[in-house]
């Protein structure tokens, strides 16, 4: 699904060009759910405008579904840490906006509308936000509009998921009730995920496979698998494996961070 | 009751101002010529009602059309401005220079070109007030949250899409607002004009009634001014409140 062939990206900074990523390669297969984890300011977020084809690399290349990214690829649904809703719709409304954007639902829009509302208001029931489509998104509280984003995210259905840090914002129960919904809403779709966090319990407990990122320029400097049978409740956080992995994973970006 | 009294505040405020008004006229006997009292002044509305209400329809016409074109104007170049980073950065300059020109200086200019009357008029309330709607719908623009403008980049859209979608709804709250200011801008403008060069409206009949030492009336004018201003920015502060209500509410919210 996605394949990225050290890959270097400068971009100009104050003092000269400045390498956000340098020999990066990482591979992620179609149905997957990966995470990335690493220290901050390790270029995570040009990770995930690489693969979206937001930004062009310096060198090397990333190829998405077996073709070179050129541009856009219209083919992900992204959400970020701040659910960035638009205040002057409703939910539904938002909801319904990358259908008014990206094809084929864009030009089918004004004739297939009352399908589209329906759709949006079957997938706000699975995130458990039935009946709120027609509520502003500033009436909803932060872990709401988070679950709403997520829904823009996968309205069009896209074959691949972009998380930047979207859980970042919240408490720990709502993040862990986020986890849930996301894992359920996954083993439904199985569509494939690039989940980019600080928090390493969340990579552990979500992805199937856990990439380590270096600090800046950043290269992915570790693989772990984590191989949990599926289904995972949220008591498999408390198993000695779970645990052994992320005390693991969280040496390794002590170790990156001195270095 | 103190929510009625404070509702009540400004009118008391208002007649306190001018019982304090009379009274100091009254008790240090003020002529006239220098500071008319109310109760004078108030005669002179009466006397001179319709010279006063004629011409307060031309200032009303002359800042309203003035006003008209500041926001059609000012909508279509703020757009403009905000849409590309390299047209404001080569248009900010421009506009700076020419908005901090007193907007009396070139009344005269406007004179000389299309003669004493109400196009000056028009004219200066329209150029002393699009600047601000400029501004104001520029910036909107510009500030548009980038993390959202990926996520619609990454679906393909395309630049007209980005503002279509997002870009101009989000720049209305501050279109909005800044009709505010561009409406008391643009009648401050027709009156300068008028009371530069111009054979009516109100800036006009002050400036006669003062050459006549009509002070009493030169007040009503005041007055009058006053009362249209007032009511002209109750219009736009409704019209905003009106359009743009979700900026208002989603204020104070978590993630608005």
């Amino acid at each position: 699904m996605i394949d990225i062939e050290n890959v270097s990206l400068a971009y100009a900074g104050r003092g000269g060009p400045v390498l956000a990523v340098e020999g990066l390669n990482l591979a992620v297969a179609k149905g997957e759910f990966a995470a990335v984890v690493g220290p901050s300011g390790c270029g995570k977020s040009t990770l995930m405008k690489l693969v979206t084809g937001l930004v062009r690399p310096t060198t090397g290349a990333v190829r998405v579904n077996g073709a070179a990214v050129s541009g856009p690829v219209k083919i992900a649904g992204m959400a970020f840490q701040n659910a960035n809703m638009l205040p002057w719709r409703t939910v539904a409304d938002n909801l319904l906006l990358p259908l008014e954007i990206v094809e084929p639902y864009r030009s089918q829009f004004r004739s297939r509308k009352a399908e589209y509302k329906a759709r949006v208001e079957d997938l706000l029931a699975t995130v458990g936000l039935g009946g709120f489509g027609h509520r502003f998104p500033w009436e909803l509280s932060g872990g709401m509009q988070q679950r709403a984003s997520l829904c823009r995210a996968l309205i069009h259905e896209p074959s691949l998921l972009m998380l930047d840090e979207p859980f970042a914002a919240l408490d720990a129960f709502t993040r862990e009730e986020l986890w849930c919904v996301l894992r359920d809403i996954w083993e439904r779709l199985r569509f494939t995920v690039v989940l980019v966090t600080h928090d390493l319990r969340e990579a552990a407990f979500l992805a199937d496979r856990v990439h380590v990122m270096s600090a800046r320029p950043g290269r992915i400097i570790e693989t772990r698998d984590v191989s949990f049978p599926r289904p995972r409740d949220l008591d498999v956080c408390y198993d000695k494996a779970f645990t052994d992995i992320v005390r693991d994973l969280r040496d390794k970006i002590a170790e990156v961070r001195k270095a | 009751m103190t929510d009625k009294l404070e509702k009540l505040a400004p009118w008391l405020f208002v007649v306190a101002l001018f019982a304090i008004w009379e009274a100091a006229c009254r008790i240090f006997s003020v002529p006239n010529i220098i500071l008319p009292a109310p109760s004078a002044v108030w005669a002179a509305m009466v006397r001179f009602w319709w010279p006063l209400l004629t011409n307060s329809f031309v200032t009303l016409w002359t800042t309203t059309a003035g006003f008209l074109m500041a926001v059609g104007f000012g909508l279509l170049l703020g757009l403009v401005v905000g849409w590309s980073r390299t047209i404001y950065r080569g248009l900010y300059p421009v506009m700076i220079g020419f908005n901090s020109i007193p907007k009396v200086a070139v009344v005269p200019i406007l004179v000389m070109w299309f003669g004493i009357g109400e196009i000056p008029a028009i004219l200066t309330a329209f150029l002393i007030s699009f600047f601000p709607i400029v501004v104001n719908v520029a910036t909107g623009l510009a500030t548009i949250e980038p993390e959202l403008e990926d996520v619609l980049r990454a679906l393909g859209a395309s630049k007209l899409d980005v503002m279509r979608k997002v870009g101009i709804p989000r720049a209305m709250p501050y279109f909005f607002g800044s009709l505010k200011v561009a409406i008391t801008l643009a009648f401050v403008g027709a009156v300068v004009s008028e009371t530069i060069a111009a054979n009516r409206g109100l800036g006009h009949l002050m400036t006669q009634a003062g050459s006549n030492f009509q002070m009493p009336l030169v007040f009503a004018g005041l007055i009058v001014l006053a009362i249209e201003g007032i009511a002209m920015y109750a219009v736009t502060a409704w019209l905003e409140q009106r359009m743009t209500g979700w900026a208002f509410r989603s204020q104070g919210s978590a993630g608005g």
